[in-house]
Order: C-alpha cells, then structure tokens, then sequence
C-alpha cells in the first residue's frame, strides 16, 4: 500500500524539521550575533539538506529528485561560505561581542599584522 | 522579571507547538496530506521566529543573518511543495532562490564592510 521509500522520505523530513526550529530558536534566544550565526548555520546544513534528501528519497530517480541532489550540492558549497562572510562584515563593521565572551582571536591577529 | 518573560516564551513555543501536532484537520484524504499539512504549519512559525528578529535585531548584521535564514526557510518549503502538487518546478524555483539568496548575501557583507561594490 504504501511505498517504504516514502515512509524513510518523511522521517527525514521530520528530522530536518527539527533542526530547523531549533536552529530559528537560537536564532530567536542567543544575546550575540556570532551566537545567532553559530545556531542558524545549522538551519541550512542539516536542516534544508535533510528535507531536499527526504525529497530525493520520496521521488527515486527521476526529474524532480536530482533536481533536489543538486540543490543539497549547491547549498552545501555556498552557505558556509555566505556565513563567513557576514561573521567578517559584521567584526569589520564593529560589532561588540557579548560582555561574557572569553577571547577574541580574529581581533588580537588583526592587531598584529 | 526576567524568568516571567522566559516562561511566558516557552509556554507560548510549547503551545503553538502541540497545537500545530495534535490539531485535528478535517475533510483530508490520506494520512500523507495530513502530514504535510502539519510540517507547512512548523515552517511557517520557523518563518514568524525569523521575522521577530528581522524587525527587534538591534544591529545591521542580525537583519541579514535572518533574511538569509528566511531564505533557505523558504527553498525547504518550495521543495516540500513538490510532494502534493506532484509538479517537478518547484524546485527550479529552490535552485534559483538558493543562487540569488548567495549573490545577495555576498553583497550585502560587502556593504556593511564599508567597502564599494567594484573592488
């Protein structure tokens, strides 16, 4: 009746349903911005990639799930990289860090050169 | 005061939460569309968290770190759409979105870092 292809879709489906709210709660509750960018970074790599794949196993090989492999290879290249480079613009532009942060590398490295 | 206000939070997360689970829905043919219809509900309220700090972030750079969360919020639910319409397109749009949501993001971190576009 029903395929078992689907049922494994669907849990990872919910798998990546669970990442993505935890990963919005942080985005929600974290005092930092790097904090919030270390909690929501989750959202796109197990997250959106584990629904994409849940999507990939509920359709088997044909248009719409290689379309969605190729989805998870492009997100997979592109969002650490987007990531890094709000981290770099937002200590560029001078935001603070939280009051009860321990060390600042990137600061005292800068200071160096 | 502060405690209040995180148990007023979480009470509020947790309701939503099992509203959004064990709410019945009528009139539904299959347990597959009741399913969907329940993971479109957590996306949405994933979406509203994101747009609490697109309007209360207090500097520049929490705004575009919860656009770029809204917009891979946004490509799991154009791939998620794919399952009850049975269309292959929507993920076309996902593809696309994915592209545009990274060339703007680059843009934007060059911006807040005072730099022109050109260099």
């Amino acid at each position: 009746m029903n395929n078992i292809n689907e049922i494994i879709g669907f849990v990872f489906i919910a798998i990546g349903l669970v990442f993505d709210f935890f990963g919005c709660l942080g985005l929600v509750r974290f005092p930092d911005i790097y904090n919030r960018l270390h909690s929501s970074i989750k959202c796109v790599t197990l997250g959106t990639s584990s629904i994409l794949f849940g999507l990939f196993l509920y359709k088997g090989f044909t248009h719409g799930g290689i379309k969605a492999l190729l989805c998870i290879l492009f997100l997979l290249l592109t969002a650490p990289v987007s990531a890094h480079v709000l981290a770099r613009s937002a200590h560029k532009s001078g935001v603070k860090l939280w009051e009860k942060s321990v060390c600042d590398k990137y600061e005292e490295d800068s200071r160096k050169s | 005061m502060r405690k209040l206000r995180w148990f007023l939070g979480l009470l509020g997360i947790l309701a939503t939460l099992t509203a959004a689970i064990t709410l019945p829905i009528p009139s539904l043919l299959s347990w597959q569309s009741v399913y969907l219809e329940k993971v479109f509900f957590i996306l949405i309220f994933c979406s509203a968290l994101c747009l609490w700090r697109v309007l209360m972030g207090p500097t520049p750079a929490d705004r575009a770190v919860a656009l770029d969360i809204l917009g891979i919020l946004i490509i799991g639910f154009c791939a998620i759409l794919g399952i009850p319409t049975g269309r292959d397109w929507y993920i076309d749009i996902a593809i696309a979105w994915a592209l545009q949501s990274f060339i703007s993001m680059l843009a934007l971190g060059k911006y807040l870092e005072g730099r022109r576009f050109d260099e």
